[in-house]
């Protein structure tokens, strides 16, 4: 059927200007292509900023073109050739409408690309932001080339300036403000957002925030200033303010719990992914917490659907958190002997409790803590093994090659586990794991369940953070070199948050599930989303 | 509804008794606006819709009569009233009010002039989870002349000795000079959590202060708490580093002993905790945050009374409670809030405030003043840096410098007044002149 498309309407076509008269088969499917040739003009008109978009970004004549170039192309989906055949379709048939006779030829090229696409969309998994062109997917026409767009979340197209006026729109919508970009951006990362932790948005909020719930408002700030940071405790957080909100809701009238409650929490989310992009683990959580809520049966009472959802929370912050470390730390004590000395780099909460059960199960070993700046969260580590008793030594990442002989093994937290095996934590970490792996020391990355993404990455560029620039000023013996870094026009400060680290440095991952190796995460993916 | 803003309208200006003896404080008016309109105006910029105001009947019959708060105040404006007779500290006014009390507090004082932005001070409250969190500022130099005074030599203040830690937010001790016998005893347990500390003395207090409903509550439970500034601050203040709190005894706090009999029974921690402490309690175990580093303590030292404050470094705070401070406030509003009605064939600087429907004759030349409504003015008077209230008649040929005339004087032809402070409804004598003076019952 799928083949047989373009060919059919060319018969049609030409049977037409015959004027012979058409057949019951032919009148029926002149019908369907119409309806087809409907949908597909609706679905140009979205495809094209889309397409124009994609169409300048190998335009633009910046001198990181080849890099930018690169990325957007990997972007697209799951790294399989699905967007090499798009834009190339998307030139090739400008307008799907018109149908002029094409030769054979083109038409099996059109074939052939549209079956890529189609397969690749089949293999890639829904994203978690992605919302993949579904309606394309499951109308694939027969007849028409339907490239398969996904829609790139916003976070990481900010030079888009299309995309910054739709998320303008959407935020006023929601009465919510919008954040503005500071500071010069090095050019590799000018996708992304800059934040200045000096204008935060509670400047443009009234002060009692009527639009926001207060929890919400407290915890942009908390997530803003980086008092609550990790993945652990900003999910905790996240989950502590939405059962504040879910106790101080009440349903409108002529209005379900189910719905309006989920429409009520967009603005949130929104307002949050504003303060600081949101986490992987945070993802999930709303996910579950929407799920949750929609699956509320509508003949279920306010006040009963309310300690539900509460007893929900509880229960998923109990199991996914809080029995999750005390399973991982069973796992890993067992990979834990006598005499080791355990290299941890920052302050990953889920090590330093394997670290702290392990201590206390009398195993004798030391730790070496390495630390990097400008965050420097291994201080906060160590502070938090000594106070056990732990023996630590303190390192910064410029001695990880000095101090490795002595390292029996090294201990990773994760931020998030992608599909494709790549660990994403704190930038630095891949580096660890480099060295690790080039003096034969195993690499253990501890990691929840809930904390494992659909998302795909190959790189460090596509998606991550940038932080404050202003937090790599140090002043030191009175005198900021840094101080007027705005005024110098070459120079760039880059603050990056994130990095992944390649399955292949990577030999074991201690979940709750078990160890697992690397490249199992998309089992456990799929397994999760059958239970589901 | 996040906070609830209660605006002390009921004091009684006690260090300014020539202005207050006939106005109250919260209608005096300054750049022609009654007091009350700056901390008003301030609360509805930020965004508030509903304002309690606490005060006495006969403010608030001046309040529903005067045209500036009536139109310009879009607030629902609800008014308290309580007993004039001054015993009512502002702690107690609080405590009277708490059944509207429904959500965390911010209390303003009437006589706050301020540009400050607010945010600042409630994302501190915000974002630590804190009872209290005032805004303080850098204290400024009077430089104006002030009627009555001799010279240049100002008043004995008594200074306060305000303690802040390494990163200027946390608030760690408060005093007053006249409170010190000896002198300034610090704890030993704060140098011990904090052993960097800044100690400030020349800031003034805006009277801003965020506070939590436990802390309301506490009050109901507490009544020997009567004034915000003067105990109940310090007491947050001191209870930040009790030992009760941290439940760890130590040999050094028998002074702390001492305090803890004095100090009321009933634990203010009891009211703190909320009802998902142990979750906020596991967010805080896993966050890799911590607000000081060097000791083994964890985020706040385990403390959940925590007090901070924002000091401002640059822009308007002021507090209008003396009569130096109130003409400085009236140099600076007509600087910084709208000038109304230019007249011609007269000389006005474009740091004057004319007030409406006042008569302003010709040759007359007015700089750096501020006129009030229905006020007067005949040819050939000079007003320089003066304040002139409402209703004022300025007869010809006046000289008016450096002076505060109050409302309805009438200042006879040809009078020449230097640095004078003219009460209600007094008559100065054509031809006179006065310097330096402060005349109340001519």
């Amino acid at each position: 059927m799928l083949a047989d498309g373009p060919e059919k309407t060319g018969d049609i076509e030409r049977i037409k200007n015959e004027g012979k008269e058409l057949t019951k088969e032919e009148k029926q499917r002149l019908r369907k292509e119409k309806k087809q040739q409907k949908k597909n003009k609706e679905k140009k008109d979205e495809k094209a900023p889309l397409e124009s978009e994609k169409e300048k970004k190998p335009a633009s004549s910046s001198p990181a073109s080849q890099a930018t170039a690169q990325p957007p192309t990997q972007k697209a989906s799951s790294g399989v050739p699905a967007p090499a055949p798009v834009p190339v379709a998307a030139s090739e048939a400008p307008s799907p409408v018109d149908k002029p006779a094409k030769s054979k030829a083109e038409l099996k090229a059109e074939r052939r690309a549209r079956q890529e696409a189609e397969r690749a969309s089949k293999q890639s998994k829904k994203g978690e932001v992605g919302q993949q062109a579904a309606p394309s997917k499951a109308k694939a026409p027969p007849s028409e080339l339907q490239p398969v767009v996904k829609r790139l979340p916003e976070h990481i197209q900010v030079d888009n300036p299309e995309v910054l006026k739709k998320l303008a729109k959407k935020l006023e919508r929601q009465q919510i403000p919008l954040r503005s970009d500071y500071g010069y951006k090095v050019s590799l990362f000018s996708h992304l957002h800059q934040y200045s932790r000096k204008a935060p948005l509670t400047q443009q909020l009234s002060i009692p925030s009527s639009v926001i719930h207060p929890a919400i408002v407290q915890l942009g700030l908390q997530y803003s200033q980086g008092i609550v940071a990790g993945s652990n405790a900003r999910s905790v957080a996240l989950l502590h303010a939405f059962k504040q909100i879910i106790r101080d809701y009440t349903t409108p009238p002529n209005e379900e719990l189910s719905r309006d409650l989920v429409n009520k929490l967009k603005p949130y989310i929104s307002f949050l992914n504003q303060c600081r992009p949101l986490s992987a683990s945070m993802g999930n959580a709303i996910k579950y917490i929407k799920k949750e809520i929609s699956n509320i049966p509508s003949q279920c009472k306010e006040e009963e659907a309310k300690s539900k959802l509460q007893d929900c929370i509880d229960c998923y912050i109990n199991e996914k958190i809080i029995l999750a470390a005390k399973a991982i730390a069973k796992y890993a004590i067992e990979k834990i002997s006598d005499g080791d000395v355990i290299l941890v780099y920052g302050c990953s909460s889920l090590v330093n409790h394997i670290l702290c059960e392990a201590f206390e199960k009398n195993r004798k070993f030391r730790v070496i803590v390495v630390d990097s700046r400008p965050r420097l969260e291994g201080r906060e580590a160590l502070r938090r093994l000594v106070q056990r008793g732990i023996s630590c030594t303190y390192v910064l990442i410029s001695a990880v090659s000095y101090i490795l002989p002595e390292v029996s093994k090294v201990f990773l937290g994760a931020h998030a586990l992608l599909a494709n095996g790549y660990v994403m934590s704190r930038v630095g970490t891949s580096q660890i794991a480099l060295v690790a792996k080039a003096f034969n020391v195993p690499v253990l990355v501890c990691c929840e369940t809930y904390k494992f993404c659909e998302r795909v990455q190959t790189d460090s560029f596509v998606s991550n953070e940038l932080d404050d620039p202003d937090d790599l000023i140090v002043t030191r013996k009175g005198k900021t070199h840094l101080e007027h870094w705005q005024d110098v026009s070459s120079l760039g400060l880059l603050n990056l948050v994130y990095d992944v680290t390649p399955p292949d440095f990577v030999d074991l991952v201690i979940t709750d599930l078990g160890m697992i190796p690397c490249t199992s995460v998309p089992v456990v993916l799929r397994v999760k989303n059958v239970d589901q | 509804m996040e906070f609830q803003a209660v605006l002390m309208a009921a004091g009684g200006g006690s260090r300014m008794t020539d202005l207050t003896y006939n106005t109250p404080k919260a209608m005096l008016p300054v750049g022609n606006k009654p007091l009350m309109w700056y901390p008003l105006n301030l609360l509805e910029r930020v965004g508030f819709e509903e304002v309690i105001v606490i005060t006495t009947k006969e403010v608030q019959k001046m309040m529903s009569a005067d045209p500036k708060i009536k139109q310009d105040v879009k607030m629902k404006l609800e008014v308290v009233c309580i007993q004039e007779d001054g015993d009512m500290g502002t702690a107690d006014a609080l405590r009277h009010i708490q059944p509207k009390i429904k959500t965390d507090i911010l209390v303003v004082s009437c006589d706050l002039i301020t540009d400050a932005a607010l945010h600042e001070v409630v994302d501190l409250f915000r974002a630590h989870n804190a009872t209290l969190a005032m805004l303080m500022s850098k204290a400024h130099e009077f430089t104006e002349t002030v009627p009555g005074q001799k010279g240049k030599k100002k008043t004995a203040e008594q200074r306060d000795f305000v303690g802040v830690d390494e990163s200027g937010k946390r608030l760690l001790f408060m005093a007053n000079e006249a409170d010190l016998e000896e002198g300034l005893s610090i704890r030993k347990s704060i140098l011990r959590k904090h052993p960097r500390v800044h100690i400030k003395t020349g800031l003034v207090d805006a009277h801003l202060y965020c506070l939590k409903k436990s802390v309301v509550d506490f009050l109901t439970d507490n009544k020997s708490i009567s004034s915000i500034r003067g105990e109940l601050v310090p007491y947050l203040v001191r209870k930040q580093f009790s030992k009760t709190i941290n439940g760890q005894k130590t040999k050094d706090d028998v002074e702390d002993q001492n305090q803890k009999k004095s100090d009321s029974s009933t634990n203010l921690e009891l009211h703190i905790s909320s009802r998902d402490e142990p979750l906020l309690q596991l967010a805080q175990e896993r966050s890799c945050w911590n607000d000081h580093r060097g000791d083994m303590s964890e985020a706040y030292h385990g403390g959940k009374l925590r007090c901070y404050v924002h000091i401002m470094d640059q822009g308007l705070c002021y507090r209008v409670n003396t009569l130096a401070a109130y003409i400085e406030a009236n140099r600076l509003v007509s600087g910084t809030y709208d000038v109304l009605n230019v007249f011609y064939c007269i000389n006005i600087g474009s740091d004057s405030i004319i007030g409406a429907s006042c008569q302003v004759a010709e040759k007359t030349s007015i700089k750096r003043s501020t006129i009030g409504n229905s006020t007067t003015v005949k040819e050939k008077v000079k007003v320089t840096n003066s304040i002139i209230m409402h209703g004022v008649t300025i007869e010809e040929g006046c000289n008016i410098q450096g002076s505060v005339i109050c409302s309805n004087a009438i200042i006879g032809r040809g009078a020449d007044l230097k640095y004078c402070l003219v009460g209600n409804g007094q008559r100065i004598e054509p031809e006179g002149e006065a310097h330096n003076i402060i005349g109340n019952d001519a």
